[in-house]
């Protein structure tokens, strides 16, 4: 039963990266910027100019351009970087990790922090204690991750510098890697100080990705928790004569988690969104930041190459959200 | 199996937390032996000749610290040896020789030799080859070696050929690694002759350069360079705000007056090589003299630098600024609203029936772009000109440009590192030039002759000339020169170049 939905998820799931693809190839032709025009003297010749077209291919007709293309891709070559000069799947291979691994920070960062405050939250239910939180959720569910990467430079950059600004870490220990998951390569190695490193480098991205995450979760939580503390099953707990935090914790947290968990997975998929501002403003080397610069210099191969592997993680992860959220629930599962 | 009892996980935390807040980050890098810099753009392609980065005037400092060009080129944009140390043409200009520099050795060991510099330039002529200014390169061929000499037979003759040597793609690289490991493999590992050798790279992050001890204008002062890509300007104000970095550039002028100020902070800034300038497209409204006259008349140049830019330009009436070969400070464009309105007014134009028409500009791509168009709206707005403002990225400007469809009039920044009128005025307002917006067969006959002069003298004198014509026409409206804010720690000294490359191995130095 499980592998069908998955087979049919997957069917699916090409589909949809097959209308992605066709979409990209046609917007990058019809909106305004031509790469060679970019590039071009301003001395060039309609001979330079043509030469330039054909060195990168876009002097075919689009159809045999988008042929080429796609049969690439099919077969893992998604062609080079106009830009860069490097294959698209080898350059996206070097980018992707360290956006995962700022994306996972801050996704636990969001779930901890989150959790726990709703689970405060709902301990301290009618009293002020509740609407002191209530209303700092509101601030950080309303400004913007970029407002707080902002924010936390000039806290622990200029105010007490205590946390570096740019990079993924520092130039000097950035050697000996076999891999590009830096952090997670460095903490399974035992190389502890370079992963403390890695993680001052991240510290502030993952917070400013994570601060509006969390509030979302501790919006939906806090009422699901809200709503599972009056219910008979609590209601025999407390008789029983549970204490208040092992009522929430065991009681009521299984049954309110599964909302969360499922708009949790939607948000991640925003949240990798959400790296493509705040990687440029602390210059973290993943692929949002890349995909600025692809957009800015109408790199196409690069530009298609990325929007393709967004919305393969976007499909992935709503996959996996569901797979999970019909585990933890067998009334979803045999739906 | 890996265990870890609750002690040594408390360990590693406590080792991982003091990293994190280890003090000796911000220790005074420039004390030491390495150079920070938060540079503001990012490194894409290590190749100096081929593609889009190639012809990206702001890469120029980091390629010329791993790379050495044909000709070096003096922070007042004057020539001086690089890898060639003589240079020139005979007396019928058909022929062109160069003298290739001796003792030069690669970054892997292997000897430069002329070949290396054949090669360079036949890949760079080579049509289709992905170079963007092939036609400069392809212009000589039939090279000859005696020794450290080339010649070559000139096919067509371009005067500004060696000035193109310490400019956009005009660097030597080596000829037998590139051909063993290909682009790809170069791109892994560039090799060079410059003062400076790739250590370690990655893409929007850093680039790091450990310096070459065997380099023939003598090693460099810091053993190390880092250049960290920080594009966005309020990261790299904190960056040396912080103390993360040594070096910065590109900050708004706001921040640059508030640092340099700072206590440890110095700060230096002087124009460099880019015009800000609006452009004129002919085949609509500009058509009309009487429009383009007051388009230039009505606006207050001196006003928007000293209240937008904080007095940080230089106001020009030409193409050309005051460091170029063909500058001629006689050509005024007056600021003259009165003058303005009559001109309107003959066209049957005034402030209650004004002339409208759009103007694009960038936002956010040069300092206060957006905001100098809105100003010079209100200037218009006050002689009978109702412009509306339409803002585009740099992708669409050159699209729009290369196809004749800009707005009546569109703002653009024009950097020419080499100083020649050509890759000022020529290019910008040859009618076959792509990059061109004005077209109109007056001005070509102007130009056209001037292309192929043998007669330096003549020549400048020429283009002066053609300065002075398209001022009084207004085929284009030049607003300034920009000035580059350099931010750096108070132990170290800087010296601004006019081109704006920031090359660490011969503009920084400790104080």
């Amino acid at each position: 039963m499980l592998l069908a939905v998955v087979v049919k998820r997957a069917a699916m799931a090409l589909l949809t990266l097959a209308g992605v693809a066709v979409v990209v190839f046609v917007l990058l032709r019809v909106v305004p910027g031509d790469p060679v025009a970019m590039m071009i003297s301003p001395g060039a010749s309609a001979a330079d100019i043509a030469a330039l077209k054909a060195h990168y291919g876009l002097d075919e007709p689009l159809l045999i351009q988008f042929w080429i293309w796609i049969k690439g891709v099919v077969s893992g070559d998604f062609g080079v970087s106009i830009t860069l000069h490097r294959n698209v799947a080898a350059v996206l291979a070097d980018r992707l990790p360290a956006t995962l691994e700022l994306a996972a920070a801050a996704l636990v960062v969001a779930v901890a922090l989150g959790g726990s405050i709703a689970i405060a939250g709902t301990l301290m239910r009618r009293t002020a204690g509740e609407a002191v939180i209530d209303g700092l959720n509101s601030i950080m569910l309303a400004v913007p991750d970029f407002i707080w990467a902002l924010a936390l430079v000039l806290l622990f950059v200029i105010a007490i510098p205590i946390l570096p600004l740019t990079g993924r870490i520092d130039p000097v220990l950035a050697e000996g890697f076999h891999t590009k998951f830096y952090l997670a390569e460095s903490i399974v190695t035992g190389r502890f100080a370079v992963a403390g490193n890695i993680l001052s480098h991240m510290a502030m991205p993952t917070l400013a990705l994570a601060l509006p995450l969390a509030a979302v979760i501790v919006r939906l939580l806090k009422q699901s928790l809200k709503e599972a503390m009056v219910q008979d099953y609590v209601l025999l707990a407390r008789i029983k004569g549970f204490r208040e935090l092992r009522l929430v914790l065991q009681e009521a947290l299984r049954n309110a988690v599964g909302p969360t968990l499922a708009l949790t997975g939607v948000q991640f998929t925003f949240l990798i969104g959400g790296t493509v501002i705040v990687e440029r403003i602390f210059a973290y080397p993943g692929i949002g930041n890349l995909a600025i610069d692809a957009v800015i210099n109408r790199d196409f191969p690069l530009i298609q190459g990325l929007v393709l592997l967004f919305g393969l993680i976007f499909i992935l992860v709503n996959i996996g959200v569901d797979l999970t959220v019909a585990a933890l629930n067998p009334r979803l599962r045999h739906a | 199996m890996f265990n870890v009892t609750r002690r040594q996980a408390l360990a590693a935390s406590g080792g991982l937390l003091g990293t994190l807040l280890a003090p000796q980050r911000f220790a005074d890098a420039a004390a030491g032996n390495t150079l920070n810099i938060a540079y503001n753009v990012n490194l894409p392609s290590f190749d100096p000749d081929i593609g889009p980065s190639s012809v990206n005037p702001t890469i120029q400092a980091i390629y010329r610290s791993i790379f050495d060009q044909y000709i070096g080129q003096k922070p007042n944009l004057s020539f001086e040896p690089g890898l060639l140390t003589g240079w020139g043409w005979n007396d019928d200009k058909s022929k062109v020789w160069m003298d290739v520099r001796q003792n030069v050795v690669w970054h892997d060991g292997t000897p430069f030799t002329p070949e290396d510099v054949i090669w360079s330039i036949q890949r760079e002529g080579k049509q289709g080859g992905g170079n963007p200014v092939s036609f400069i390169w392809a212009g000589i061929d039939n090279f000859k070696t005696d020794g450290n000499r080339i010649t070559a037979d000139v096919k067509q003759y371009d005067p500004v050929l060696f000035k193109w040597m310490a400019f956009l793609t005009g660097y030597v690289l080596p000829k037998n690694y590139y051909e063993k490991v290909g682009p790809q493999g170069f791109e892994k590992k560039p090799v060079g002759t410059g003062p400076y050798m790739v250590d370690a790279y990655e893409g929007d992050a850093y680039l790091r350069l450990k310096a070459n001890p065997k380099y023939w204008g003598g090693k460099p002062t810091f053993e190390t360079v880092v250049f960290k890509f920080v594009p966005d300007a309020t990261s790299r104000v904190a960056e040396i705000e912080g103390g993360s970095s040594d070096v910065t550039l590109e900050v708004p002028y706001e921040e640059y007056d508030r640092l340099r100020k700072t206590a440890g902070i110095k700060g230096v800034c002087t124009p460099i090589s880019d015009i800000g300038q609006i452009f004129i497209t002919n085949g609509g409204i500009m058509d009309d003299k009487n429009v383009r006259l007051a388009v230039c008349h009505a606006i207050d140049k001196d006003a928007i630098i000293k209240r937008l830019l904080r007095g940080y330009g230089v106001r020009i009436d030409t193409l050309e600024a005051p460091e170029y070969a063909a500058y001629d400070p006689s050509i005024k464009v007056s600021h003259d609203p009165a003058l303005a309105a009559k001109l309107l007014a003959a066209s049957g134009y005034s402030k209650e029936k004004p002339v409208k028409f759009t103007i694009q500009t960038t936002r956010g791509f040069k300092p206060k772009d957006y905001e100098m168009i809105q100003a010079i709206v209100g200037m218009w707005r006050n002689v009978g000109i109702d412009a509306n403002i339409e803002i585009y990225d740099i992708a669409k400007h050159f699209e729009l440009r290369m196809s004749h469809r800009l707005a009546p009039a569109a703002f653009y920044n024009w950097g020419n590192a080499i100083g020649d009128p050509t890759t000022s005025t020529g290019f910008a307002m040859w009618s076959k030039s792509p990059h061109s917006a004005w077209h109109s067969d007056d001005l070509d006959a102007k130009i056209g002759p001037l292309w192929g002069e043998k007669d330096e003298k003549k020549r400048i004198a020429g283009w002066k000339a053609v300065d002075r014509y398209i001022a009084e026409q207004c085929y284009i409206l030049p607003l300034l020169q920009y000035a580059q804010p350099i931010l750096y720690k108070s132990d170290l000294k800087v010296t601004p170049n006019v081109s704006g490359a920031l090359q660490p191995a011969t503009l920084i130095s400790k104080a």
